[in-house]
């Protein structure tokens, strides 16, 4: 209420009128592109993550580009049919043990970033639409363009990604058959523990380091 | 010229008749998945592959990586890559892609003059993209089926269709044709380290990304080659997992269940009317 009203506010003060209504909903593609360039320019400034630090990389992952993504939709995504049989607490540990696996996936693919020129496709959308498709394409001397699409949905924080679908494939969806092999064996428990197991299992390695 | 191309596909062909063979053999330890039927075989196919790769490709793709600096590699995949542009407009041609056809012709002709025999890439920023087209693109554009997922040794994942596909490709690819012999194998090395070497920071993600990584490299693999088949993106529906179940399950599924729960109210209806006859169930069995 008081933030409706503060805009309210402005607009009649004619102070930065669109400026704060842009600030709480960014339209999604604006959104990608801003966040990206961001990041990879960061990335292309340093030297320290270029080389592969895990631990600043994961910062700036963490303060960046986490707040944009819905990692429970896309944990509910990959478990598929099985999510509606666990508990809460088990859905609340599957979905942090896939966004820690989640995370580290995209902070390496970061760390693999030089200088490649990344172009954001124009987006076909409609005001009424609440689930949006932003294509992006990764272009490289020699070989063809590599696609990545996100798909966002409107929420009330805004615009957030619950899929990420990389030269053709759902990042998030790829991973719903070995989930289900690891339901069938142990069950949801089981699933759950691989999960954790292999997030520590990459963890103290490179604490050691 | 002709005629030894077609003596190689025969010994090729021959080949792969066989290779076919014991797939099948194989493909008696399957576990059950019903697009990896030859999963047991393909397993320790996957291992043999990575074995192979860890023990000679990757250390070799890793020095080259090393030792070449970024725009002598850049210029290396752009000659390979002009030279696989004819065998792709060919493929789209096939398909009826008759404007891919001509811009990738026309790829070839830039890249080849101008682009001094394709060291620059000048085509792909004058606008003409490179395509990714091959003959099982053909072959599943023209409706054949993909059939089982295989991994073959050293070519890795493909399925039958692919499999089948691949010695066509090779047949026309404008490096495995060159007559000289020990300059096609050199070409080849190269090629594949070059390749290789691209792929070299996936290693890691692959790694640390995966509970399997057979798995999830034959899923990534299956829905790639459909993406590309198909030339772009097949609309992805987001099922929700969340909330009533009644309401979010497919038609045919609520169908199924709307049955089961007529029967049982039949079920009880009879039983009802049985206990007030004053008569257990079973006794009418």
């Amino acid at each position: 209420m008081q933030r409706v009203l503060s805009c309210f506010f402005a607009l009649f003060l004619g102070l930065v009128p669109l400026a704060s209504a842009d600030v709480e909903v960014k339209a999604p593609d604006v959104l990608v592109r801003d966040v990206t360039n961001e990041v990879l320019e960061i990335v292309r400034k340093d030297r320290a993550i270029q080389a592969g630090d895990t631990q600043r990389v994961f910062g700036l992952v963490q303060d960046k580009v986490l707040p944009h993504f819905n990692f429970r939709r896309m944990t509910m995504l990959a478990v598929g049919r099985d999510w509606r049989n666990a508990t809460p607490e088990q859905q609340g540990r599957l979905v942090d043990a896939f966004q820690t696996l989640l995370v580290r996936t995209y902070s390496n693919a970061l760390t693999q970033y030089r200088d490649q020129v990344i172009e954001f496709r124009p987006v076909r959308q409609t005001a009424a639409d609440t689930t949006v498709q932003v294509r992006t394409e990764v272009r490289q001397s020699g070989a063809q363009p590599i696609g990545i699409d996100y798909t966002l949905e409107k929420t009330e924080k805004g615009w957030k990604v619950f899929d990420v679908v990389v030269a053709g494939v759902s990042l998030v969806t790829n991973y719903r058959g070995s989930f289900g092999d690891e339901i069938r064996a142990g069950g949801i428990d089981g699933l759950i523990r691989s999960l954790e197991e292999k997030n520590r299992s990459l963890e103290t390695p490179q604490g050691a380091k | 010229m002709l005629n030894s191309r077609f003596d190689r596909l025969c010994s090729g062909a021959r080949n792969w008749v066989v290779a076919g063979m014991l797939v099948l053999v194989a493909g008696c330890a399957s576990t059950g998945n019903p697009q990896d039927p030859l999963e047991g075989y393909n397993r320790a196919m996957f291992s043999f592959n990575e074995g192979v790769d860890k023990a000679v490709i990757r250390p070799a793709a890793q020095a080259y990586e090393a030792v070449l600096p970024s725009p002598v590699r850049t210029g290396i995949g752009n000659v390979f890559g002009n030279l696989g542009d004819p065998w792709i407009a060919m493929n789209n041609l096939l398909q009826g892609k008759v404007a891919d056809a001509i811009s990738d012709v026309m790829r070839f002709l830039v890249n080849t003059t101008l682009g001094f025999a394709g060291i620059l890439d000048i085509a792909s920023e004058a606008g003409l993209p490179k395509h990714d087209e091959d003959f099982g693109q053909t072959l599943g554009a023209w409706g054949v089926g993909e059939g089982a997922y295989v991994v073959l040794p050293f070519f890795g994942p493909r399925t039958l269709r692919d499999a089948a596909a691949l010695p066509f490709d090779m047949l026309e690819d404008n490096v495995w044709s060159i007559q000289h012999v020990p300059t096609r194998n050199t070409l080849t090395a190269v090629r594949l380290t070059h390749t290789r070497s691209r792929l070299l920071g996936l290693d890691k993600t692959l790694n640390e990304a995966t509970l399997d990584k057979y798995r999830y490299v034959r899923d990534f693999y299956l829905e790639q080659r459909r993406y590309k088949v198909f030339d772009g993106n097949p609309p992805r529906v987001y099922e929700d997992f969340n909330g009533d179940e009644a309401h979010r399950m497919p038609v045919g599924e609520s169908l199924d269940v709307l049955a089961r729960v007529a029967v049982e109210e039949l079920e009880l209806l009879g039983v009802g009317e049985l206990v007030m006859l004053g008569r257990s169930p079973d006794g009418m069995n």
